[in-house]
């Protein structure tokens, strides 16, 4: 490899490169090579341009956040379907702080204190949502399929009960202005917010112990248990974990939709599911990184956003896209990186 | 052995009362009977109307599509896979069978109807299981997936709405009934409808398959463990892709049975009923697992959610509390079956730990 290091190396060396390191990343980079192509030659005028790419930086930190909880518990081997339930919770309860606490004629650093007061709170319902999958999990002992199905439809039952199934609007200015705002005029906070807890999970995987063990516990749950691993405590951390992070994406949401409903973004769980697979995590637990996460967002936001430039095709058309995208990756991984491998898993 | 014996005896009494009711029921069915039991007492005592017959027909016409769904998710879960796309099955098979008899202008006998809707659900169901079976995939991802294209071919290319009026075969089995119930204190009454003999006949079939073939042998040994299956001689990918087949021919009677009971061809409400269905069939006793559960279980819990939900309105709760009672359910009811399962570890003899 000295020779491409000395010599420019060609883009296809680099990828060639990629491929032999990683490739998943590498699949996934040419895929949005792909994608982008496509898209340049179907619709380059609508798609590239400054406004299309703001405002998808505006659409996918919600999702993103989502997948990132999902992955986390995908990693040890589980899932948690019930990222969507805890978001719309958090958000509620938020909603539901700020509409009280706020009188009519609040100053602005009272609205503030309250805003900032409101999304605690918000952070701590996710908390205590993800300790409470986390505990279904690891002591209790439901496999995590079951365990989040539960409590996704315990937490949607407690913010339907909440606001009787009504939405919750009426926020204050404030929390929608900051929360839709675009620093210089270029980079929308909700991307702001994304990237931060990207890189955070990102340095928590890379640089904690945490991250080789849930690594270890995903790959193989029998050899961590006998070596030492706290497998409870680390199942804990890890629904927690994906919590805080749909707490979070229940904010962004929020924002964006300048209210808060029990049963928002139900079609989310789907999309966030089929990003973590085509991102490279698997199933089975073990596998998944930050890098090819962020890059099958990216991907499945431009096809979203290309599908929204087609007017007269129907939006239950993405569901029919999500669908078949996620079973063909899955399909294409089973010939690529299955195929040395042969047997049965029970 | 002697471990055994030794945890045998030390709880003897309390054992033999439990194992001399086990005999008749296992054991969650039992806690899941009683618990019936005592919500139909509190209800009854609360609001004297839940003992009435006409009340107890319109809990088993309720129960009456929810029973065929969860003979789809039992025969799954027995083997040890989950599935969530059968209520999307369910409502493409129906929809596109009430479109085409529509078009067609059919008049024929109700019988074709539901053999087109059977023969539907088993393509989309066989879609299912050729990806699961010969990809070997984890079924809840394939199954979320698949309900995604289900639901987008169904809401996407067909463009479904509501149609109100349905073939005249499936109107004039909806409106046949084996008997009317009628309440005598408030006159109102309700009609046994004969949907109820698909659902015997489902039952009786699926039973048959489970308990008397070795294609039903081989169901449960998959979900006990996949790989002794595969050493045992059982032709796995082959069971595991007839299952999905099955379960998506039961899928597709179940969804134009909802048609012929409602009377019209609504697209999209079955979605979201899968989950109700595995809470119930994993109330029953199914174990989450694999490898175990029966279809009396399935029954229990299928009444037991029912029942919950149509007491819910008997008792003056709103209906709001409806989604919260089911995820405390399956919380509940997974949680004691797992809890089970840590301690039939438990009494195991280790070799591992020292």
């Amino acid at each position: 490899m000295e020779h491409t290091a000395e010599s420019t190396p060609t883009l296809r060396d680099r990828i060639a490169a990629l491929h032999r390191r990683d490739s998943d990343l590498a699949n996934l980079v040419i895929m949005m090579a792909a994608v982008l192509l496509i898209i340049a030659v179907m619709k380059p005028a609508k798609f590239y341009t400054f406004n299309n790419f703001q405002s998808m930086a505006y659409q996918f930190p919600q999702v993103g956040l989502l997948a990132l909880g999902i992955m986390l518990t995908m990693i040890t081997g589980g899932i948690d379907l019930s990222v969507v339930g805890i978001a719309n919770l958090s958000s509620i309860t938020a909603a539901l702080t700020m509409i009280s606490l706020v009188p009519p004629s609040a100053s602005g650093a009272h609205v503030l204190l309250v805003v900032l007061l409101a999304c605690g709170i918000a952070i701590v319902v996710g908390l205590v949502a993800g300790l409470v999958n986390g505990w279904l999990v690891s002591t209790v002992g439901i496999p995590a399929i079951l365990a989040t199905l539960g409590s996704m439809q315990l937490f949607r039952g407690i913010a339907v009960i909440i606001t009787k199934g009504k939405g919750l609007n009426r926020l204050p200015p404030l929390y929608t202005t900051i929360g839709n705002a675009a620093i210089l005029g270029i980079v929308p906070v909700p991307l702001i917010v994304f990237l931060v807890l990207l890189a955070l999970v990102g340095l928590l995987l890379k640089k904690t112990t945490y991250g080789p063990k849930i690594y270890m516990l995903g790959a193989n749950a029998t050899a961590a248990r006998f070596s030492g691993l706290n497998i409870r405590r680390l199942l804990n951390q890890t629904y927690t974990y994906s919590g805080v992070l749909s707490s979070v994406a229940g904010l962004v949401m929020m924002a964006r939709l300048n209210s808060a409903k029990a049963d928002y973004g139900l079609e989310y769980t789907l999309q966030c599911i089929l990003i973590v697979i085509l991102g490279g995590v698997k199933p089975e637990g073990g596998f998944g990184r930050i890098g090819g996460l962020l890059l099958a967002i990216l991907i499945l936001q431009f096809l979203s956003s290309v599908i929204n430039m087609f007017p007269h095709v129907s939006n239950f058309y993405k569901l029919l896209t999500w669908g078949l995208v996620l079973l063909l990756v899955m399909i294409f991984k089973y010939f690529t990186v299955d195929a040395g491998r042969s047997g049965v898993r029970a | 052995m002697i471990l055994y014996t030794g945890a045998g005896t030390q709880s003897g009494a309390l054992n033999a009362l439990v194992r001399g009711l086990a005999g008749c029921f296992r054991r969650q069915e039992l806690y899941v009977a009683l618990t019936i039991v005592a919500l139909c007492t509190t209800v009854q005592l609360r609001s004297g109307q839940f003992l009435s017959m006409n009340n107890v027909v319109d809990i088993i016409v309720s129960m009456i599509v929810p029973a065929m769904f969860g003979l789809c998710a039992l025969i799954v879960i027995v083997s040890g896979g989950i599935d969530v796309s059968f209520t999307a099955v369910a409502s493409l098979s129906m929809f596109a069978t009430t479109k085409i008899l529509l078009s067609t202008g059919y008049n024929g006998s109700v019988f074709w109807a539901f053999a087109m809707s059977a023969l539907l659900g088993l393509i989309l169901g066989a879609v299912n299981g050729a990806i699961i079976a010969f990809f070997n995939l984890p079924t809840l991802i394939v199954t979320l997936g698949t309900q995604g294209v289900f639901m987008g071919i169904l809401q996407g290319a067909l463009n479904a709405q509501e149609i109100a009026d349905v073939p005249q075969a499936i109107f004039d089995f909806g409106n046949s009934r084996l008997f009317v119930a009628t309440n005598p204190t408030s006159g109102l009454s309700s009609n046994l409808s004969s949907s109820v003999l698909i659902l015997i006949g489902l039952i009786l079939v699926t039973f048959f398959l489970l308990r008397y073939t070795i294609w039903g042998r081989g169901v449960y040994a998959i979900g006990g463990d996949a790989a002794a299956a595969v050493r045992a001689g059982f032709p796995v990918k082959w069971i595991k892709f007839s299952i999905y087949c099955l379960v998506g021919l039961i899928a597709g009677i179940a969804g134009l049975t909802r048609v012929c009971m409602m009377q019209n061809c609504q697209p999209t409400n079955l979605i979201g009923m899968e989950l109700l269905v595995i809470a119930s069939v994993v109330l029953g006793g199914v174990s989450i697992t694999g490898g175990s559960g029966t279809i009396t279980g399935m029954l229990f819990g299928t009444a037991l959610i029912t029942i919950m939900s149509n007491s819910l309105l008997l008792l003056g709760i709103r209906s709001y509390w409806q989604n919260f009672f089911t995820g405390l359910l399956i919380i509940v009811g997974t949680g004691i079956s797992a809890l089970q399962l840590v301690a039939s570890h438990k009494r195991l003899p280790r070799i591992m730990d020292t």
